[in-house]
């Protein structure tokens, strides 16, 4: 018995691991451990060190990420093509980098000034992004669950930051039991799959699992599964029931990486699965997300409109544009695969620069004002115009009004789904047209509130934004004018986003 | 269709050089109020040059052509282009859009509404200006959604911001049924644009390859475009914003909005969906008529029964706008450029109307017809301004109304092969008795306001048209004159490019 092990482990070689390929994760590793004993052996006074190394960390991991990008062969494959990186994933673990370097700048003042622990705070957040990092990437359903794992653990932790907070509580519980709840759900149709395909290999999947012979039914029902699982994920309707209770309660730079980042991840994972994993399986998939992808749009909305604090009304917000990146989905699995490929990466590009632009001023606002109500937005243009003006663009944004960005991600939607020509999609479209309208009633609620009422209290002493705020504004609002007026940036990320294993390819 | 591409630049220097001025007004300190009014205004003289230019190099005997036409990539993944140009349709809505902003900006120089803040209201404007006229030279449907939408926000701000009492409903009301109507609108767009192979967005190739659709998907398309277009004219049963806009926005505003945003709806009929959908067209006519002069008859009742003249002049305007989608559902040339004509004299027409309605407002402190009266002899001027703009509205032959008016009613006579004659001909009954409405509640306005003895006797500060007022109102009113002395002058230019414009329909 053990000479059999040993004489396993002499024949086994170790795999040939492709470093330039691995380097992101690789930085990333390194910058959390980094992070993590620098913050055991400073006092608290230099604790603002970390978030510096955490910035620098993200940079340093885009590096390689964009030395990947520029060399010629881009698609490299380790791991037997459990681990594939291509250029869909390179665009999105640029998002990932870029967002999280977003959301450090966001965070920074907030966590000095509130009494947490500091060091755990960065050193979770890098780790919840060295998991999206390696979703981006991941081509097998172990290295997909670990890589959901990795991203979703930290995540319950950061969401019940407030420790003292009861509403940070109950946003960390709601958010860990529903989340696991969705894994196990998960994990069962991916026994299902293993079962049906004798592979965790999603290529190997692809080609099992095609709704034919004995196993049809068992088939249906782990595609089923699995998509669910991820719906929890992306706070699809019916599965959305968490994002606003832990969106409420959570710190607001966390709300921002988990409607944005988190979120993002989601998305890939439910992306690559339906190309790469499940084309064949389309008949079950497509209808399914059909329905999802009206109910999230209409739910997300009918909620929005009717509250009154600010965070809840985003995460409703923030529910129903995810309806919106699914719409081109529904349609994925026949003519307009590409497009609706395009349009997902487009989509969650541009809605990571308003989304996250959209916290920055609201994290500006709370510095003074203290409240989470619409209200106390109240005449925000009068006494903070650059705020208010800010706030205007990225509402717009998220409105989907040209020229800013929102419009084209909204429109690529609208144009991968139409690229399909059949009645459903046309049908889709028409929900989703209406509803672009019906979610300008809260947006444009906030911006009436910004714009046209008195200040709360007449207090109009100014606002004073400190200069990491300033610097993740002026990038999030640059790159959502930038995208809005010269789509073309993007919609060429969208264009070489390939990726391997979809289409046949 | 012929292009020219000389002086490529022009139209994109005259569209965007607003947007130099926002730049310039947004480094502007805000309490610098007279630097921000100089910006403002040159900034919009420099466009009006640019304008000017233009018009000294459009080539009139080539009006049918698209000049000035530029092309170059902008989102080359969706096939869409940066492609502008203008033709005799396009050309005289762009060059009313730079006019009547000079002519607001120098009306702003001395009536900024309440609560103030030039430094917003200017840039607002200038964004406004930007959109407007690239709506009209937008030849890409891409582009021509972009800058239709872009108009929506400045408008929305600027009625609520700046506008009267109820101005947050106006507003979020205004914007709600304006947006409803582009998305649908932009669905029709993609629907065209697979439905003609995927190939481009540009409006010269959808309208050579629109033909080839199947009619029942045509209609369907142009049902989306309808909605799209109808909202912004406004149509009977979409015109439900418009008088709450018009009453709540600033003067400004309501000029704006009455001299060009209305185009943009009836120009995107005759520019996009008619020509683009033939069959469709034919079948949708009738009851675009049908809805036309149902609106020119409920428009007018309404009129009569308005007690606020603001509200009154708004109402007017849904009537008058029935009569320009009369002209166009005739889908004959005589009818189109009665319609052409009509945008334009409505533009001149109403939009002088609203600005004597502001400046009735800031001398009374009321725009309630009861409580007005006797204007000739205490502010003769303002009276006879006032008195001419009626009588031009009321399609007073002689003067620009009655070149949009009667054409149009005429031309429902005999409208295009394939349309129903006796149904047109109910219809150019009914529009008929509609200038007698009209003649109605405008005179009837008119002996409320302007005759009779001034009423209340806290009306001692009443001035009459004061200079900034003048330099403003004089283009208008000359133009409104000679248009309607020689309306040659328009119909010259309109005429070859709307042919074009309808060949689908034999002519």
């Amino acid at each position: 018995m053990i000479r059999t092990t040993i004489d396993s482990t002499a024949v086994w070689t170790a795999p040939i691991i492709d470093y330039h390929a691995l380097a992101p994760e690789i930085v990333l590793a390194l910058g959390l451990t980094v992070v993590l004993l620098v913050d055991l052996f400073t006092s608290e006074r230099n604790k603002w060190l970390l978030s510096v190394l955490t910035g620098f960390s993200l940079l340093g991991a885009a590096i390689p990420v964009l030395t990947l990008a520029l060399h010629d062969d881009s698609t490299r494959s380790l791991f037997d093509g459990r681990y594939v990186v291509d250029e869909f994933s390179l665009v999105m673990k640029g998002l990932f980098l870029v967002a999280g370097y977003v959301i450090v700048l966001l965070s920074s003042a907030h966590v000095e000034e509130g009494d947490y622990w500091r060091g755990e705070y960065w050193f979770l957040l890098l780790t919840s992004l060295l998991g999206m990092v390696m979703m981006a990437s991941s081509r097998d359903l172990i290295s997909m669950f670990v890589a959901l794992e990795f991203l979703s653990i930290p995540a319950y932790m950061l969401a019940t930051w407030r420790k003292r907070d009861s509403k940070s509580n109950e946003a960390g519980v709601k958010y860990f039991l529903l989340g696991v709840f969705a894994s196990a759900v998960m994990l069962y149709g991916m026994s299902l799959l293993y079962g049906v395909a004798n592979s965790t290999l999603l290529v190997d999947i692809s080609k099992s699992v095609d709704l034919n012979g004995d196993f049809a039914a068992i088939q249906a029902l782990a595609v089923v599964f699995v998509v669910v699982g991820f719906a929890f994920k992306v706070s699809a309707v019916p599965f959305h029931t968490w994002a606003p209770d832990t969106y409420e309660g959570a710190p607001t730079p966390i709300t921002a990486f988990l409607s944005v980042a988190s979120k993002a991840a989601g998305f890939i994972a439910l992306v690559v699965l339906v190309f790469t994993a499940f084309p064949s399986a389309k008949d079950v998939w497509q209808p399914f997300i059909w329905v999802m992808s009206a109910l999230t749009m209409t739910i997300g909305n009918v909620f929005a409109l009717r509250q009154t604090n600010l965070i809840r009304m985003i995460a409703y917000s923030s529910v129903s544009q995810g309806g919106f990146v699914l719409m081109p989905l529904a349609v994925a699995g026949g003519v307009a695969g590409e497009a609706a490929l395009r349009a997902v990466v487009v989509y969650l590009i541009v809605y990571a620069a308003t989304n996250l632009g959209m916290f920055g001023v609201i994290l500006a606002v709370t510095r003074k004002t203290r409240s989470g109500e619409i209200a106390s937005l109240g005449g925000l243009f009068s006494y903070a115009p650059a705020l208010g003006v800010l706030l205007t663009i990225f509402l717009a944004s998220l409105a989907g009004i040209p020229p800013l960005g929102g419009w084209i991600g909204k429109f690529a939607a609208f144009q991968a789904l139409l690229s399909d020509a059949s009645p459903w999609a046309y049908v889709l479209a028409v929900v989703g047209a209406v509803n672009s309208v019906i979610a300008f009633g809260y947006y444009g609620n906030v911006m009436r509130e910004v714009w046209m009422r008195p200040v709360p209290h007449g207090d109009t002493t100014p606002i004073v934004t400190p200069s990491s705020l300033q610097i993740a504004l002026g990038i999030t609002a640059v790159a959502t004018l930038v995208l809005g007026i010269l789509p073309g940036v993007v919609l060429r990320f969208g264009d070489v986003a390939e990726l391997v294993g979809a289409f046949g390819r | 269709m012929q292009m020219i591409r000389d002086d490529n630049w022009v139209l994109t220097v005259g569209t965007f050089l607003p947007m130099l001025g926002v730049l310039v007004l947004l480094v502007t300190p805000k309490a610098r109020e007279s630097a921000i009014k100089m910006v403002a205004l040159i900034t919009s003289i420099a466009t009006v040059l640019v304008g000017v230019f233009t018009l000294i190099r459009f080539d009139f005997g080539k009006a049918g052509s698209m000049q000035f036409v530029a092309e170059t990539s902008w989102i080359p993944v969706i096939k869409s282009t940066y492609f502008i140009g203008v033709d005799g349709i396009s050309l005289p809505l762009y060059i009313l859009s730079m006019v009547v902003t000079l002519l607001v900006v120098i009306y702003s120089l001395d009536h900024i509404p309440a609560p103030g803040n030039p430094k917003a209201f200017f840039v607002l404007m200038l964004i406004l200006q930007t959109g407007m006229a690239g709506t009209f030279i937008a030849q890409d449907l891409i582009l021509f959604f972009v800058f239709f939408e872009v108009v929506l926000l400045p408008m929305y701000f600027m009625i609520g911001v700046w506008g009267g009492e109820q101005r947050q409903y106006a507003s979020l009301k205004f914007f709600l049924y304006t947006m409803f109507g582009s998305a649908l609108m932009l669905v029709a767009f993609l629907a065209m644009f697979f439905k003609t192979g995927a190939e481009s967005f540009a409006i010269p190739y959808l309208v050579e390859n629109g033909a080839g659709i199947a009619k029942n998907v045509q209609v369907w398309i142009f049902a989306g475009m309808f909605i799209g277009f109808a909202v912004k004219v406004p149509m009977f049963p979409f015109h439900t914003w418009l008088p709450d806009a018009h009453t709540q926005a600033p003067t400004q505003g309501s000029v704006i909005l009455a001299a060009i945003l209305l185009k943009l709806g009836t120009y995107g009929f005759v520019r996009i969906a008619i020509p683009m959908l033939p069959d469709a067209a034919i079948e949708w006519a009738p009851w675009i008529g049908g809805l036309a002069v149902i609106g020119i008859i409920y428009g007018a009742l309404g009129c009569l029964a308005q007690t606020d003249m603001k509200r009154l002049i708004a109402f007017s305007s849904v009537a008058h706008m029935g009569f320009v989608m009369l002209g166009i559902s005739t889908l004959t040339s005589f009818g189109v450029n009665a319609a052409v004509f009509g945008m334009v004299a409505h533009g001149l027409i109403t939009g002088m109307l609203f600005f004597v309605a502001g400046s009735v407002k800031e001398r009374y402190h009321t725009l309630e017809i009861s409580k007005l009266g006797g204007m000739l002899t205490q502010v003769p001027r303002l009276g006879w301004i006032l008195g001419l703009c009626s009588m031009a509205s009321l399609g007073l032959p002689g003067l620009a109304g009655f070149w949009g008016e009667f054409p149009a009613i005429l031309s429902a006579y005999n409208p295009a092969a394939g349309l129903n004659v006796s149904v047109y001909r109910t219809y150019m009954v009914i529009a008929a008795l509609g200038t007698v409405f009209a003649a109605a509640y405008l005179l009837w306005l008119y002996q409320r306001t302007a005759f009779g003895t001034p009423k209340g006797h806290d009306h001692h500060d009443v001035h009459d048209v004061n200079t900034y007022e003048w330099i403003a109102w004089l283009p208008l009113l000359i133009a409104i004159v000679v248009f309607g002395i020689a309306p040659n002058l328009l119909f010259s230019v309109i005429d070859p490019a709307v042919q074009g414009t309808l060949r689908a329909f034999g002519g």
